[in-house]
């Protein structure tokens, strides 16, 4: 028997004033890692922006199993300004737990954030959304700023992501996605959809 | 020095150093949404529903808060974050105030203390109302800190939960509102915008961590208010002035930033 998915887009065409993605059909389910790839302004961002509410639905529908819990990542919401956090409250902040974080970022957890790097901080901020209980991670564009540590790291977190969640992870990094995703929805430059398989 | 112990100002003090600390930590999530200009526009939005009030022969303390809750109405209605809104506040208050102030002798009186303090008159309608904020904000702060601090963090992530945004806003706008009217009408308008502003500015800089910035722009406001109250005492000085210039004095503090790195 066939698992309902967790996440469902059934033709949506999505956008702000107008529409500027779709329309777009793709399901995810439980154990996978799906990717949503795309050259600049394609309409990515709007794909996790409509599930956030920032973003309009103008067609379409969007399914979520019920009770299924996401976690949001968006994309570089905090730029490093100062703010007095360190990495492990950032993680209570998202009801995170932060026995997720690899052993070489868990030093990073008594540290403020804006006394990080740009790709510490860009880790931390991606480990406490993948710690996240919710079944579905949203990520959108993880790898701005990684190293090649913080990049291999996190694709091993992926790839051994609990079999009862999914992943949603939005980037312009091809190489990234094809290690990472099961699958990849491909974006043209008018926010239409190329399918493909990873 | 001897009226430092009279009890006629045990409860001005009080009162005072109440909203002093309340207010300092209401400034440190001000400042995380980069609003730490709403305590001069509250404020004066306060002062001239506090004018506006006593013309209309109503109580001004509470023609005050009313003004601060109404102010919270349009910014939510406007659904504008940021210092901009506040910035109109202040244009939009200073002028009503000073407008209003003119129509009376009781009104400028009103407005005067407001612009200048007058802690020393704070009476039991104060005191009650600065512990009904400090009750307030013990009680809802506590619960509206994760859900501001994953505003800033984790846009997005509350609403893809069905976790509605505008209460969160709404309730911490209007407690900072409450916060800064009585604030402002127990010490005066800059008295209460240093304290919003100076203790969090250092503790941003400095603290290690975000209880334990909330631990420094409640210790420094308790510790810059005693010191304006004990100064103003034994010098015979103006109360709020003092204030406003020692807050200022708290500056050099962020230095320790510099020491804090060179350690690390």
């Amino acid at each position: 028997m066939t698992t309902p998915p967790l996440l469902a887009f059934d033709q949506l065409r999505a956008g702000y004033a107008e529409p500027v993605v779709g329309p777009l059909s793709f399901q995810l389910r439980a154990g996978e890692v799906v990717g949503l790839a795309g050259p600049n302004g394609s309409g990515k961002s709007t794909v996790f922006n409509v599930l956030t509410g920032s973003a309009r639905r103008f067609a379409g529908r969007i399914h979520r199993l019920d009770g299924a819990g996401i976690a949001c990542q968006a994309q570089t919401p905090y730029q490093g300004g100062e703010l007095p956090l360190r990495g492990d409250e950032l993680f209570r902040i998202m009801g995170s737990d932060p026995k997720v974080l690899p052993q070489a970022l868990s030093v990073l957890l008594p540290r403020r954030l804006d006394r990080l790097s740009g790709g510490q901080r860009q880790s931390l901020v991606v480990w406490s959304a993948l710690g996240h209980p919710g079944a579905i991670v949203l990520l959108d564009e993880p790898t701005n700023n990684l190293d090649a540590q913080g990049r291999a790291l996190l694709i091993e977190g992926l790839q051994h992501l609990a079999p009862h969640r999914a992943a949603l992870v939005i980037s312009h990094d091809d190489a990234f996605l094809d290690q990472v995703c099961h699958r990849a929805v491909h974006l043209t430059p008018d926010g239409a959809p190329q399918p493909e398989a990873a | 020095m001897d009226l430092l112990f009279d009890p006629l100002f045990r409860l001005p003090f009080f009162a005072g150093l109440v909203a002093a600390t309340v207010a300092a930590v209401i400034g440190l999530y001000l400042r995380l949404r980069a609003e730490w200009l709403a305590a001069l526009g509250f404020a004066h939005v306060a002062g001239a529903g506090g004018v506006a009030g006593l013309l209309l022969g109503a109580t001004p303390l509470l023609a005050a808060l009313g003004a601060s809750a109404l102010a919270v109405a349009v910014k939510g209605a406007l659904q504008r974050t940021g210092n901009d809104v506040y910035a109109w506040l202040i244009l939009f208050g200073w002028a009503t105030m000073m407008v209003g102030a003119s129509f009376s002798h009781h009104a400028k009186m009103l407005g005067d203390t407001l612009l200048e303090g007058q802690l020393y008159f704070a009476g039991p309608p104060e005191l009650w109302a600065t512990l009904a904020v400090a009750g307030a904000t013990a009680l809802l702060l506590p619960l509206l800190s994760r859900r501001l601090l994953r505003q800033r963090l984790f846009p997005g992530h509350d609403a893809a939960n069905g976790l509605r945004a505008w209460p969160v806003t709404v309730g911490f706008d209007l407690l900072a509102a409450a916060t800064i009217a009585v604030s402002a009408l127990v010490m005066g308008v800059m008295a209460a915008f240093a304290l919003v502003f100076m203790p969090a500015w250092v503790a941003f800089g400095v603290a290690g961590g975000w209880r334990r910035a909330v631990a420094w722009t409640a210790g420094l406001a308790g510790g810059v208010y005693t010191g304006a109250y004990v100064a103003a005492m034994a010098a015979d000085l103006p109360f709020a002035p003092v204030l406003v210039g020692l807050a200022a004095l708290l500056a050099p503090l962020r230095l320790l930033r510099r020491f804090q790195a060179g350690a690390a």
